[in-house]
């Protein structure tokens, strides 16, 4: 397939192949089973400058492309998703401030990004707000000492191991969700500690941790933008990250396909090599082909994206929904391709269909955006230009 | 500081396989690649810089083809490249590389250190090291797995030797070979390799670095390659049947037979 | 000089190409092309060619006649006053060249209270020379170099050996580079060409993939490294007799560039694998690391030294001091037990000359078969674990 990369996208990509098959092929297994965090690839991925690549060029980064950030994000995925997550989840992090942020705050904050030297986190999830976000409790007092603190997020990707997070919190909590807003809190500000580490299904090597706030002030330079709007940046930066979970859906399909038709090649039953079974070959090319049309749709969301167009929330939405629902699919086919061997933790299988299944639910659950896609629908009457 | 870093481009020899039927080299998908001991040499060496400040100067003697390691070099930190290359190096020995290395080395004149690899995959000799480092007149440390302190024109290091480890201190400018066990070399930056795409290499031949005639290539060699093939071997194991248990009990007859146990 | 293809007789067969080690060949329009920059010369083309096709002009070096030099000389290694054993086999291998040669084999023994001098006449110098000083109490690379510099261009030897040590691999290359000559490392054969006089040094490269056969036609001494137990030490022969020359060493010409200031012993590597009778070594087939607890048991049981091939070191199962082979150590133990070990040539570089070689692998086409006096087509973990036990038993 000719995806009509630049030179540079596809220097970029298999740079970041070579990355995901020297440096984290080796120890995928071991992450997953230690659920550790994967300090050593970051370094890696910071060293080659991957961490740049989503933040622009006057902050030492290397511009803002999305679909750079899905082809480092797909091949990373393809090795091991728990690894690109991690990374991911500071593009998230990010984003915020790259959106929003004063001139200063960008000054003060993108550049250890860039370098791969700070880790960002983005934190918005609460026990009483999943999939409904607008039911968040963590409260942002002014006080003429700053914004004082209060609360718990949970399920925050990079939650202990990242040191700048964007916080979204209620500023006026009679006004409900036109009450949020955003903050930028560094690791170690007092009052500001983290809590359980969840043990996940999947993308194991990855940290998910709450996040808790006990009367954690904060200096008032650090809100976003201005009060109140909060809530639509979260949703705003969720459709810029959200190529980035659909192209983290796409790799680990990529990767469960390959594993699949390695094993079919060598493996010989009823005297012949499985791919020569018709059935085997059937769900392979179905799996192909399906890999196929998801990369497909995430890569023109990202190109649209990249176009400047405004809103894209129904296109990003599309993307992540497709390329999650083939992850699973395509994972769950690759293991029963493979069998019993699919199933044993010696092989990758079994832990790529464990990764995909996360995909269907974080950055807005599959349900949610079939919500938000409708919605759309509803607004122009579902048709196109 | 500036730091000169020795490469040599080698066939990727993991690779290299020999048909059993015709007993001859299969070079299919073999590539050229950077000498893997060099690469660690190459990363020291921009440690180093990130450390002290300065730049790495990486060099190479071979055909024109050998600017890709050069760029690989500056994509994973090499500041400077020169390529060595010119017909009249063809067929050199070490005796032949190191003078020319070492010509090339005179005519940067400014540098602190010299790395190189502590040997290579394809001759595997280990002895352009050391010759260069005679050939300059200067101090010479082999099997270097720490560089310790760079301080007041001096450089300790920790080296392997076979029973232990020595720390060793020598005056700067010096030659070292390092050992894998002094770094993990890291993989290309993206800026690296922007730079590495449109870098200009310059080659410099014979006649520039001034070598004397008949000291450099196939003339200035010593040693003289009269043969070369590949070691005859045939199946010559005498297999053991039987389940497990049967095939235990056999070898150990064998090597009760043999007196060996 | 150059390399050719004579397009008269070059029928395009394409037996070249595949011997080209640089692959520097192709056939275009049905003949061989040659690209010049980057070949060495080596022939392995032009001795495949069946029709005398590829011709190779070198600048012939002159082979020197009538030249002064004469003699056999053997650098002896000592580590703390202790003769190495590598020693012994180059003068013992020395005293074959030298007899073909007919002229003296002489020890250069550089060190301080170094023990067992007479032992090299045992192995077969007919001379010795000793500096015995403590300007060489350490391995500081500089006093030898100097020394033993003077001593080959005051006595003009034609061959002179040391052994492939990190020592020597270290430290003779600059004696090479001093006196211009050539220096050919770790070779695995030596003999002469007695109607030129010339020294053929054999060397594997490649890793070992291929041979290559090497004269040093015009410079002299000759001189070559070779790897610890490739040789085959003489039985001794107490009554031999040699003349003793204590050389009248000059302090002052000695200095060293480099200080050393500290040594750290390893002491984490219990058996010396090079000097072990038994070795059971393992290699990929054992999967993880925790299995090579089969190779420790199995070795205990034999009081054998573990081993391992290069994948298990590489992925850090265990320590490089274990690693046999090109890039580790050369063995050479009455038995060598390769588990699991496919055997790469690599590998077969650094174990084969072992008296007895028994070979435990699944797949029947290992190479390591093609060297192995017993093989064991079968389950390393079945069969390992019921060898260990059975030999307990013994």
């Amino acid at each position: 397939m000719e995806y009509f990369l630049t030179e540079q996208q596809k220097t970029l990509k298999s740079l970041a192949r070579r990355i995901a098959e020297e440096k984290i092929l080796p120890v995928r297994a071991d992450l997953d089973e230690k659920e550790e965090f994967p300090w050593e690839t970051i370094k890696n991925l910071a060293e080659s400058d991957l961490f740049r690549i989503f933040i622009p060029e006057q902050y030492d980064g290397m511009g803002t492309s999305s679909l750079d950030l899905c082809l480092v994000v797909e091949e990373l995925s393809r090795v091991c998703s728990g690894v690109a997550v991690s990374y991911a989840a500071t593009a998230l992090g990010a984003y915020a401030i790259l959106l929003y942020g004063s001139e200063e705050q960008k000054q003060k904050y993108l550049p250890a990004i860039a370098a791969g030297k700070r880790l960002a986190a983005f934190g918005l999830t609460e026990p009483t707000a999943g999939s409904d976000v607008s039911n968040i409790k963590t409260t942002a007092e002014k006080t003429p000492e700053g914004y004082v603190l209060n609360g718990t997020k949970q399920f925050i990707t990079n939650g202990g191991e990242a040191e700048i997070y964007t916080i979204i919190a209620l500023t006026d909590k009679s006004k409900g969700a036109r009450g949020a807003s955003a903050f930028i809190v560094e690791k170690d500000t007092p009052g500001f500690t983290f809590g359980k580490k969840e043990k996940k299904m999947g993308i194991r090597t990855s940290s998910t941790r709450e996040l808790v706030f006990r009367n954690c002030v904060i200096p008032a330079e650090n809100l976003l933008s201005k009060e109140g709007i909060g809530f639509i940046m979260a949703m705003r930066v969720l459709d810029h990250s959200r190529p980035g979970i659909s192209a983290q859906a796409l790799g680990i399909a990529q990767g469960a396909l390959e594993a699949a038709v390695d094993y079919a090649r060598q493996r010989e039953q009823f005297g012949q090599p499985l791919i020569s079974l018709p059935v085997v070959q059937y769900k392979l090319a179905e799996m192909a082909t399906q890999v196929e049309a998801a990369r497909a749709l995430v890569y023109s969301v990202a190109r649209t994206i990249d176009s400047g167009v405004k809103n894209f929330t129904e296109e990003s939405a599309m993307a992540k929904v497709f390329a999650s629902d083939v992850a699973m699919r395509v994972t769950t086919d690759a293991v029963q391709v493979c069998g019993g061997a699919g199933y044993m933790r010696d092989y990758p299988l079994e832990k790529m269909m464990r990764d995909a299944k996360i995909t269907q639910i974080y950055e807005g659950s599959n349900e949610v955006l079939h919500t938000a896609i409708a919605m759309e629908l509803r607004k122009r009457k579902g048709r196109r230009e | 500081m500036n730091i000169i870093v020795c490469l040599k481009q080698v066939p990727g020899t993991t690779e290299v396989k020999i048909d059993p039927t015709s007993n001859t080299l299969v070079r299919q998908g073999i590539k050229s690649v950077v000498n893997p001991l060099d690469s660690y040499a190459l990363e020291e060496g921009v440690r180093l810089k990130e450390h002290y400040g300065g730049k790495v100067i990486a060099i190479t003697m071979g055909p024109p083809q050998a600017t890709e390691i050069l760029r690989d070099a500056i994509s994973t930190g090499a500041d400077d490249t020169i390529l060595l290359s010119d017909i009249a190096f063809a067929g050199s020995d070490t005796l032949a590389t190191s003078t020319t290395l070492a010509k090339a080395i005179e005519k940067i004149n400014k540098y602190d250190l010299v790395i190189c690899g502590r040997q290579t995959l394809d001759g595997d000799t280990g002895q352009v090291g050391p010759e260069l480092a005679e050939m300059l007149g200067l101090p010479f440390i082999a099997y270097v797995s720490k560089i310790e302190t760079i301080a007041d024109g001096k450089i300790k290091v920790q080296r392997m030797v076979e029973d232990g480890y020595e720390t060793i201190e020598a005056a700067l400018p010096a030659v070292i070979t390092v050992v894998k066990e002094i770094n993990v070399p890291r993989l290309p930056s993206l800026r690296g390799l922007t730079r590495a795409k449109s870098a200009q290499i310059p080659t410099w031949t014979a006649q520039e670095i001034g070598t004397e005639k008949g000291t450099v290539g196939q003339a200035g060699s010593a040693t003289w390659v009269v043969k070369v093939f590949y070691p005859q071997r045939v199946q010559t194991a005498e297999m053991l049947k039987g389940d497990p248990e049967a095939q235990v009990e056999t070898l150990i007859e064998k090597l009760k037979e043999a007196k060996i146990i | 000089m150059g390399i050719s293809v004579d397009k008269e007789k070059c029928t395009g067969c394409g037996n070249c190409v595949s011997t080209c080690l640089f692959g520097l060949i192709d056939i275009v329009d049905e003949k061989a092309r040659i690209k010049e920059a980057g070949c060495t010369l080596c022939g392995a083309c032009r001795d495949a060619c069946a029709f005398e096709a590829i011709r190779i002009e070198k600048e012939i070096a002159e082979v020197l006649v009538g030249d002064e030099h004469r003699g056999v000389w053997v650098f002896t290694e000592q580590r703390n006053g202790e003769i190495k054993n590598v020693s012994y086999e180059l003068l013992s291998k020395g005293r074959e060249l030298a007899d073909t040669l007919k002229t003296e084999l002489c020890a250069v023994c550089l060190g301080y209270n170094i023990k067992d001098i007479g032992q090299l006449t045992a192995y077969g110098a007919d001379k010795i020379y000793l500096v015995d000083d403590p300007s060489f109490a350490n391995q500081s690379e500089d006093p030898y170099v100097t020394e033993l510099v003077r001593l080959i261009k005051q006595h003009k030897p034609e061959i002179v050996l040391a052994g492939a040590t990190p020592f020597g691999r270290s430290f003779f290359p600059r004696v090479a580079a001093i006196l211009k000559t050539g220096l050919t490392a770790d070779c695995t054969g030596l003999d002469i060409d007695t109607e030129k006089r010339l020294l053929r040094q054999t060397r594997p490269t490649f890793g070992g993939n291929v041979m290559a056969t090497i004269i040093c036609p015009a410079k002299r001494p000759q001189m070559s490294t070779v790897r610890p137990r490739v040789f085959k030490k003489n039985q001794p022969d107490p009554a031999r007799k040699s003349q003793l020359i204590k050389v009248d060493f000059n302090k002052e010409s000695i200095s060293s560039k480099t200080r050393l200031l500290n040594f750290v012993a390893d002491l984490t590597e219990k058996v010396k694998l090079e000097d072990a009778d038994i070795i059971v070594a393992g290699g990929r087939g054992l999967g993880k690391p925790e299995n090579f607890q089969l190779i420790r048991d199995l070795a205990s049981a034999l009081g054998a030294a573990v081993g391992s091939s290069r994948p298990p070191v590489d992925e850090g199962w265990i320590p490089y001091s274990h690693q046999v082979g090109q890039t580790g150590k050369t063995v050479c133990p009455k038995l060598y037990i390769a588990v699991g070990i496919s055997g790469a040539v690599q590998h077969l570089a650094g174990m084969q000359t072992a008296d007895c070689i028994i070979a435990i692998n699944d797949d029947p086409n290992a190479p390591i078969f093609q060297v192995a006096n017993y093989g064991i087509v079968g389950d390393l973990f079945k069969v390992v674990p019921l060898l260990t036990e059975k030999l307990k038993t013994v």
